[in-house]
């Protein structure tokens, strides 16, 4: 692990609470700023001078949370304006941290980068990111790994008897650039493919694939 | 002039009432309709139910060119995003947002946002009645 930080997290709701407790576990040091009296009574047992009760929406409580030395603000609440405001004051006044903002409705994403916001999450965004996802593998192709910041995946396909390379051999085709089989799955068996491997409509092929040619193997396939 | 006022609030109703009798066109906007209730019965200008943090409610107002956006809702965040949401997108030539949080509204000064902030309007009133005393 990297060295220390420190981190502000705005907002006690399960989103603040999970990342403060992560953040904490890692060795880090946290400090939840939440205004509501309650949220802060039932979670001061777990962490203790970490969670101050304030609205973190203004400078007063985030310069009382020690904002001046932090490096990460956190803005988590479930209102985009106040978590655009926290981010705000967090950058003016306390020119040091890194600003991130949850952002509850994905339209908003777009205006908080454009307003000084270093980086927003959007819940939406990802789930639907996942889903697309899954619906690009119902037409056949199903990424199993995505490997080094997303250029590189291990993709699955189950052939068809309508798949371009049934009966044909690994040596007689031109796989796009920036792709390979690595495996073939045939029942119970794998086989490691070479030039003479003949495919089968039954097979299921594993193949290593660059994003950028994902398109031409799937056309292929 | 046109004019757009977020918030029909005790002070927002009363600016669109003085606005609409000094012959401005007036479009009011909030979230609540029973908020218009404190707009007087001679009103002639728009009433509007809806979220200004949401743009297709203050799109089609802003769209034919209006003059002066105020941003009055009870909430300071509310009111900063919206202003600085409208100044990307619109050309509008003043957006202002009422801030009461008097630090908030230095900081958004600083920004480039132009806020009134009410807290320190009495205040400074109220200083100045005691120097008069």
């Amino acid at each position: 692990m990297g060295e220390v930080m420190y981190v502000i997290i705005v907002g006690a709701g399960k989103v603040g609470y999970h990342l403060g407790s992560l953040l904490m576990a890692e060795g880090h040091e946290v400090m939840l700023i939440e205004k509501d009296r309650a949220k802060v009574d039932l979670l001061s047992m777990e962490f203790h001078d970490a969670i101050m009760e304030a609205d973190g929406s203004t400078v007063e409580a985030l310069k009382e949370a020690g904002a001046n030395r932090a490096d990460v603000v956190v803005a988590t609440t479930g209102n985009d304006e106040d978590n655009l405001v926290i981010c705000q004051i967090a950058k003016v006044m306390f020119l040091r941290p890194r600003t991130i903002a949850r952002v509850n409705n994905p339209r908003n994403e777009e205006l908080f980068a454009g307003l000084g916001v270093d980086a927003s999450v959007s819940a939406t965004k990802i789930i639907n990111a996942v889903i697309q996802e899954q619906v690009k593998a119902g037409d056949m192709m199903i990424p199993l790994l995505t490997l080094k910041a997303g250029d590189i995946e291990i993709v699955e396909v189950q052939l068809t008897r309508s798949s371009h390379i049934v009966k044909k051999k690994i040596k007689d085709l031109t796989l796009p650039t920036g792709s390979i089989f690595i495996a073939v799955i045939r029942g119970e068996e794998v086989i490691i493919p070479y030039g003479e491997t003949e495919f089968r409509p039954e097979d299921k092929v594993l193949a290593l694939v660059k994003r950028t040619s994902e398109e031409a193997l799937r056309k292929m396939l | 002039m046109k004019v757009m006022i977020i918030g029909c609030g005790r002070v927002g109703s009363v600016l669109a009432n003085r606005l609409d009798e000094a012959g401005h066109q007036v479009v009011v906007l909030d979230r609540n309709q029973q908020a218009f209730r404190r707009l007087s019965g001679k009103f002639s200008g728009r009433r509007i139910v809806g979220n200004g943090l949401v743009e297709e409610y203050v799109r089609p107002t802003l769209q034919e060119e209006a003059d002066i956006l105020f941003a009055m809702t009870d909430k300071d965040n509310v009111n900063v995003m919206i202003v600085q949401r409208v100044k990307r997108n619109f050309k509008l030539e003043r957006v202002v947002a009422v801030v009461h949080d008097s630090i908030l509204a230095g900081l958004y000064k600083e920004l480039g946002v132009e806020t009134v902030c009410p807290t320190d309007l009495v205040i400074k009133d109220l200083l100045q009645t005691i120097q008069e005393s």
